[in-house]
């Protein structure tokens, strides 16, 4: 292209100037990808196998690290108990904070007055950092100067005030609705653009079928909204199963009370490196339990992305 | 032009490399010396340039990390043999990773100032694997209740010395609509604590401590469930939905005078006086059960100073080492940062600091850190004065639950106030979860 090739010289054939050039641009994202997140995973699975004494790598271990998590007391408990509140986040995420997100999306699709200052209003927690958020909701929740239990109190419902974060039977799900007011923007704008997408021929049609608002969200709305349910589906089941920052921010890295919030990120972060300042760390136990999780999440996302897309295609 | 400005520079970066660069023949040796205590960065740099000044040749450089950060970066460099020369560890289940001759410096024989030092403290300092001390310790800790004097008279009330006399003046607080405790138990932490303060005087101090950490008795001991169970009677003195009250809204509790007593550690007591300096605060030991009984107080080595075993500067880092085993060192720890330093013969000039120095003539160890041990999960191995089995065995060694291995006793503080205590199944080696409360002593609903 640039000039005439000296004739002396032998040409690179198309393709191999092409790969080339391919390679050039694919290797800094290549390098960084193995050295930052490819060597770290193999590391950790490899970590996984051996016996650890304190910050010291023993002997070959084999299976005797995931044994251990899964089969003795205290660790299997706890694993069992952090896996068990990583379903329940998940599932009450998809239900509140997906289907507040849903409504919401339907909402403002339509000619709500003040459409497009509700949209920006839903969508601000997301851009809050997590930590602000967190300790935002610490304050709220608390149980002497909290403005919940106070307004609680105003509205003649003192008989709710409770300490909520400290109570185990409300400390999970104060957590997952402060989670899902963080996140509700998040999925209420992904359903948006996809109500927004949906050609307004298929909707008349339905309506001079006399279909109602009701039948028409049913049938042709939620339908087509195949492709962005699945989406939030598997991006919620891997941000559920990730857990970490807002029970680590408002619960502690031991899921306090009681471990009444644990989930396996905390689990892992307090076996691998040590509770902060009486645990000692565990690097074998901690990486056992982030293979598990790593399985875990890989196995379920990539089925369940062939199932849902399976159903998008047949939709 | 241009060449001149080229060799001033390229000059200028040789004489930076070279060695020993113009100030003679002497080896500069720069130390690092990582701590957790960004808030003693004037204490530190103060003893540090007085330490340079003895020693021409050697400087320090005082580098802190975040409190919980710091394990995790210690580690890491640690590891990597990166660590820096100096550093502070954590006291008793949280220096064993690093109480070993490939991380720390073994300090006994380096040290002679640490034969003074008072064994309870050194066990701080020691590896529970091969008995050495590999630390210098720095601070003491003793657990007390904190009051606010002018709430006490306010209310007409003595600060109490019996267990009745307690109940009733935390009784007569709250009928003149006063917050009788600050305390919490968000984080279970606050709760040992509390139990450390309270509980002894009913356990039965450090007769109790030694027969539990010999073997002769276990959790299980009336004794011990007796303590549990009067601690439980305090739960209606506590702020309105204590069990979400956190470490942090405790301290403003108090400091804002919005409850008359904290039950706590003496390391508050410099940060409350700071905070609201017309606060006047009184403290006292645990109510004892009987009115001539000596109240036991519950004591801890808060942390030390070790050497890393890799520092290229060995000489200079011991001799630093020695300077905080010193009286000048710990005397001047003592007065700038109202610590009680572990170094003996402190004079200590703060009255409330001196009366707590006065309780720890009669000294139990803190059971809940120094006498369950965090045990390395994976190992078993047990400390030299425990029996083989004493060992705890959970993932984590968090607040709210303390375990211990067979024949002993759960103690579980787990929840709205909870303290419930259940025996774990004798010799069950595979350990299973014991079916729970079949010996429950109180739960506080």
């Amino acid at each position: 292209m640039t000039g005439r090739g000296s004739p002396t010289r032998p040409r690179l054939s198309y393709h191999a100037v092409q790969g080339l050039w391919v390679g050039a641009f694919l290797a800094p994202a290549l390098v960084l990808f193995t050295v930052f997140l490819a060597y770290p995973i193999v590391g950790a699975m490899a970590y996984s196998l051996y016996h650890w004494d304190g910050l010291v790598r023993g002997g070959f271990a084999g299976l005797a690290n995931f044994q251990r998590l899964l089969t003795a007391y205290p660790y299997q408990e706890r694993m069992l108990n952090a896996f068990w509140h990583n379903v329940v986040v998940f599932a009450l995420t998809m239900i509140i904070q997906n289907g507040m997100g849903l409504v919401f999306a339907v909402l403002l699709a339509g000619r709500t007055w003040g459409a497009r200052a509700y949209r920006a209003i839903f969508f601000m927690p997301v851009v809050l950092s997590l930590v602000v958020v967190g300790f935002l909701w610490e304050l709220f929740l608390n149980p002497i100067w909290g403005v919940v239990n106070k307004l609680l109190v105003l509205a003649g419902l003192g008989a709710l005030a409770r300490p909520w974060l400290g109570d185990p039977h409300t400390a999970l799900l104060s957590l997952i609705l402060v989670n899902a007011w963080r996140w509700v923007g998040f999925p209420t704008i992904v359903f948006l653009a996809g109500i927004q997408a949906i050609p307004d021929e298929y909707l008349e049609a339905a309506r001079l079928d006399g279909a109602g608002p009701a039948a028409m969200f049913r049938k042709v709305v939620f339908p087509l909204l195949a492709p962005q349910v699945n989406i939030i589906v598997i991006l919620t089941f891997i941000g559920a199963f990730n857990w970490f920052e807002l029970p680590y921010v408002m619960q502690g890295v031991t899921g306090e009370p009681f471990h009444s919030t644990d989930v396996l990120g905390l689990l892992f972060y307090r076996s691998a490196f040590g509770a902060v300042d009486t645990g000692n760390p565990d690097v074998g136990l901690g990486s056992a339990i982030a293979v598990v999780m790593f399985v875990l999440i890989l196995v379920t996302s990539g089925l369940g992305a062939v199932y849902l897309r399976r159903r998008e295609v047949e939709g | 032009m241009r060449r001149i400005w080229v060799a001033a520079i390229l000059l200028a970066l040789l004489a930076g490399f070279w060695p020993g660069g113009g100030a003679g023949a002497q080896q500069k040796s720069a130390l690092t010396f990582w701590s957790w205590r960004e808030e003693d960065r004037a204490f530190y740099e103060g003893m540090i340039h007085k330490f340079e000044a003895q020693n021409p040749g050697v400087t320090i450089d005082f580098q802190t990390f975040k409190p919980t950060d710091y394990a995790t970066a210690l580690s890491a460099a640690m590891q990597s043999g990166k660590g820096p020369d100096i550093l502070q560890v954590r006291a008793y289940g949280a220096l064993q990773p690093f109480a070993r001759p490939e991380f720390l410096v073994p300090l006994s024989d380096k040290v002679p100032e640490l034969k003074t030092f008072s064994p309870q403290w050194l066990e701080g300092a020691s590896s529970r694997t091969d008995g050495k001390v590999y630390g210098v310790p720095f601070a003491v800790q003793t657990l007390v209740i904190f009051y606010n004097k002018k709430l006490l008279d306010r209310a007409g009330v003595q600060p109490p010395h019996t267990w009745d006399q307690f109940l009733a003046a935390l009784k007569t607080l709250k009928d003149h609509g006063i917050t009788p405790l600050a305390n919490g138990g968000k984080e279970g932490w606050t709760l040992e604590v509390a139990l450390g303060v309270l509980g002894p005087n009913f356990y039965g101090g450090s007769t109790f401590y030694d027969a539990v950490t010999h073997g002769q008795t276990t959790f299980k001991n009336t004794a011990f469930t007796q303590s549990l169970a009067r601690f439980a009677e305090i739960r209606p003195y506590m702020p309105q939905g204590y069990m979400g009250v956190a470490y942090t809204d405790m301290q403003q509790l108090f400091i804002n005078e919005q409850a008359a007593m904290y039950i706590g550690g003496i390391w508050e007591l410099g940060y409350f006086q700071s905070q609201n300096s017309s606060l006047q605060i009184g403290i006292m030991p645990g109510p004892v059960a009987r009115a001539n009984d000596t109240p036991w107080v519950s004591s801890y080595d808060d942390g030390n100073y070790g050497v890393n075993a890799k520092t290229p500067y060995m000489d200079a880092a011991i001799k630093f080492i020695r300077f905080t085993a010193t009286r000048d060192w710990g005397q001047a720890f003592t007065d700038q940062l109202k610590q009680i330093s572990a170094v003996p013969g402190i004079q200590v000039h703060d009255p409330t600091l001196r009366q707590a120095v006065g309780y720890m003539r009669h000294s139990t160890p803190y059971i809940m850190l120094v006498g369950l041990p965090v045990a390395e999960p994976n190992r078993q191995r047990s400390h030299p004065k425990r029996p083989p089995g004493f060992v705890r065995r959970l993932v984590d060694a968090g607040p709210g639950r303390r375990g211990c291995d067979q024949g002993t006793l759960d103690v579980v503080c787990p929840v709205p106030g909870t303290v419930s205590v259940h025996p774990s199944i004798g010799g069950d080696r595979g350990g299973r979860r014991p079916a729970p409360a079949s010996s429950s002593v109180t739960c506080w609903r």
